[in-house]
């Protein structure tokens, strides 16, 4: 049998030798932070520890993601007993006089220091990232001195698996993959679904491009994802469990392999876990590029090594999924709140967020924003609060036009919108979507026909083509796109492209081309002027072909009745 | 930079019989794979590592190796977008084509990166120096728009500097570290 960890002397000892240091130095490593130049940044940290002979008094830490990936390289200064301090855009240069000035002789280099007090990071909640860009994700030392592993042994000893599931249930706890689908129910289902042995599948193929909230999960904090799925498989009765992580993240798979290497060896994973009765292996299983391998029946084959197409739903994973046996699919975010969950208890985690949507939600902002990178905020939090406090607007003065939530299948909302609260049904009613968590804001100077062709090339290249209706009616509707988008669209093309998305809707196999006309139906709700403006106008046929350049067209009232899609 | 390890490890070599070492690695795989056949992913992911795309022997010999028909091997080889059956050349250009990028102008750098080096995305110039291919989100979209030139993500970039950028890679000596 496998050694069985002390989480209280594991944590108290790594306590104890963080208190040895009179300051400890945290340098973001995260991939945005890397691209910027944080590898050298933290070489000169290094270095300059070295040469200023103050190694045993000062420990330089890489960390996860900070947050504000747009001021990156990020450096945070924490002494013992006094405030920490945050370093934008940090260069060598400037790493060299953080040891030399701030920590040497505590002095602030004023000219970068990042006010930590601003909306961008006091407006939000961390509960999933609580440990991102504090730790060094590569130590299970770290995470269990920030408390890990201690709600796994809580459940184990404390806990019938039913009991556990109530908490889930209570706290709340909705599906992060884009459904929101109760997380309480589904492992229910899986609890009492007939057969041995059964699969959990963390689902880290975050295929929504813009999108990097998963990956920073499990990248940053890969213990807490696994702990998520060993008390989700105790719940459960899951035997087994798989990590599918898209081979995009190869830091990712490698940490997360690392992890489990280091969890098994702590007996945390395989047998009698923590001293229990209770078994679980996990597996890192790697994509290889393809966005519909994110939907959950194409997941389970390209798990089982077969092309990643989709099956009919029913019989639902529960019932029949991995080679034939019960298995449940649940989101990389959705499986890191449930340890803080079953930690704090449901009432706590039930106090953030609105009643339908409790907790919080992890997003990527992006697109033309003052502060753009990762954020934790609590749901219902306006999409003003988000854009405005958060993102700072929009750099040089812009007007915000838009912003997509949901990747391509989503919608947009525009400014009209900019006050509605960001929960499931909210963002569902106004024809977006939750979607994973990725969140582009688009300023005036975007064209909404061109970023519905946009997505809708995405569609078409990734439909699987299995089913017809995805197959075809994704690269027909992208041709009507194309065709209005270069000015050479005629009213007939607008009809054709609306009946299509119906269509699509509603006839095509799986999530993928259900969705795939969603940001084509939000555009032309909130902007069907602009499609309008791009339409060839009607002139009578006399038999050659208009050569005439797009131009502004009152809108036809024919046109403009809703499409009655939904 | 998993390629360079097991080219090194290739190097040191382990003996087989078709005389390239990359075999043995590969073999390696499979064998702590068990040969089971739900490893055709990460096992086709291994022999493009070696051998920097999957050519027709190569597939070949994967579906005798894990006894599955030919076709399956090929079907799922070509369902899946990061496997590559064409050499790739000895420099890459991927440009970033996530949302993020998208909306700060990523499509108008992949067009002059096309029209410059006369090579359509996706596809390797005919003297084969440079690869120009598009990436669906490489998640820096806080540095919108990116571009990864040979591994190296360069951010905030201009069809003017990426332009520039290629141009300064291509130029320089011949290093065997591109793949
Ligand atoms: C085309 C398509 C792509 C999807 N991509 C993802 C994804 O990248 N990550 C994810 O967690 N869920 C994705 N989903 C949703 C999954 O099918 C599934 O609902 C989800 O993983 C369940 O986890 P949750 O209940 O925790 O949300 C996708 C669905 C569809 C139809």
């Amino acid at each position: 049998m496998a050694k069985q960890i002390d989480l209280h002397d594991v944590a108290h000892s790594e306590l104890e030798m963080r208190s040895r240091y009179t300051t400890r130095v945290k340098a973001c490593s995260s991939t945005a932070c890397l691209s910027a130049g944080a590898g050298p940044v933290r070489q000169a940290l290094d270095q300059a520890a070295e040469r200023e002979d103050v190694n045993s008094d000062v420990q330089v830490v890489p960390t996860g993601c900070m947050g504000m990936c747009s001021s990156g390289p990020l450096v945070r200064v924490e002494p013992r007993g006094a405030e920490p301090t945050m370093y934008a855009q940090v260069t060598p240069d400037i790493a060299t006089r953080i040891i030399r000035e701030h920590v040497v002789v505590r002095k602030l280099i004023d000219e970068h220091v990042l006010d930590e007090d601003q909306p961008f990071f006091s407006r939000q909640r961390k509960i999933v990232l609580g440990n991102a860009g504090r730790i060094d994700p590569e130590r299970i030392e770290d995470y269990v001195a920030e408390g890990g592993y201690q709600a796994l042994a809580g459940a184990l000893n404390d806990l019938a698996p039913e009991e556990v599931i109530e908490i889930i249930d209570d706290s709340g706890l909705r599906g992060r993959g884009g459904a929101g689908y109760p997380t309480a129910k589904k492992w229910d289902m899986l609890r009492r679904a007939e057969g041995s042995p059964k699969y959990l599948i963390a689902n880290g193929d975050e295929g929504d491009q813009g999108a990097y909230m998963d990956r920073t999960i499990m990248e940053d904090d890969p213990h807490r994802v696994i702990e998520g799925m060993i008390i989700a498989a105790y719940a459960t009765g899951a035997s087994h469990g798989y990590i599918y992580v898209r081979a995009e993240y190869p830091t990712a798979v490698e940490r997360l392999e690392r992890a489990i290497r280091v969890a098994r060896r702590q007996g945390l994973l395989g047998r009698n876990i923590l001293g229990s009765d209770f078994d679980l292996q996990l597996e890192v299983r790697i994509g290889a590029g393809a966005f519909v391998c994110g939907e959950e029946t194409a997941l389970m084959a390209s798990i089982e090594g077969r092309r990643g197409t989709p099956s009919l739903r029913p019989p639902y994973p529960t019932e029949k999924g991995l080679w034939g046996q019960p298995t449940m699919i649940n989101n990389v975010e959705t499986l890191a709140n449930v340890p803080a969950i079953v930690a704090n208890g449901a009432e706590w985690f039930g106090e953030v967020g609105t009643a339908q949507s409790k907790g919080t939600k992890v997003f990527a902002l992006a697109g033309s924003l003052v502060n753009t990178g990762l954020i934790e905020v609590p749901m219902g939090i306006t999409l003003r609060e988000i854009v405005f406090d958060i993102g700072g607007g929009i750099p040089n003065d812009g007007v915000f036009k838009a912003a997509q939530s949901g990747g391509p299948s989503g919608g947009c909302l525009p400014a009209s919108l900019l006050d509605s609260p960001v929960d499931y049904e909210s963002l569902r009613k106004l024809g977006s979507m939750m979607g994973s968590g990725g969140l582009v804001v688009m300023d005036d100077s975007m064209r909404m026909p061109d970023v519905a062709r946009f997505y809708m090339e995405f569609c078409r290249e990734e439909s699987c083509g299995k089913c017809a209706p995805c197959r075809t009616g994704t690269v027909q509707m992208h041709a009507l796109l194309d065709r209005i988008c270069e000015g050479v669209g005629r009213r007939r093309d607008l009809q054709h492209l609306e009946s299509l998305c119906r269509t699509v809707r509603q006839t095509s196999l799986c999530g993928l081309g259900q969705s795939a006309p969603n940001p084509v139906v939000s555009t032309l709700d909130h902007f069907r002027h602009e499609y309008l403006d791009l339409l060839v106008p009607d002139v009578s046929y006399n038999g050659t072909a208009p050569s005439v350049p797009p131009r502004p067209q009152a809108p036809d009232p024919a046109v403009t009745t809703k499409g009655g899609s939904r | 930079m998993a390629e360079a390890r097991t080219a090194e490890r290739a190097a040191q070599g382990e003996g087989h019989p078709s005389g390239d070492e990359r075999f043995a690695l590969l073999d390696k795989t499979l064998r702590k794979a068990r040969y089971q056949q739900d490893q055709l992913i990460e096992v086709l992911h291994v022999a493009q590592d070696l051998f920097g795309h999957l050519s027709e022997d190569i597939l070949i010999y994967l579906a005798r190796q894990l006894k599955l028909p030919p076709s399956r091997v090929y079907g799922v080889a070509t369902f899946y977008h990061l496997f590559s059956f064409t050499a790739p050349g000895r420099h890459s250009a991927t440009v970033c084509m996530g949302t993020a990028c998208f909306v700060k102008g990523a499509e108008e750098i992949v067009q002059q990166l096309e029209a410059a080096h006369d090579v359509r995305s996706g596809q390797t110039t005919e003297d084969g120096e440079l690869t120009v291919s598009t990436a669906r989100c490489v998640g820096s979209c806080g540095l919108a728009p990116v571009v990864v030139v040979d591994g190296v993500v360069t951010s905030h970039q201009t069809a003017e500097s990426t332009l520039a950028h290629v141009g300064e890679v291509l130029a320089k000596e011949p290093t065997e570290a591109s793949t």
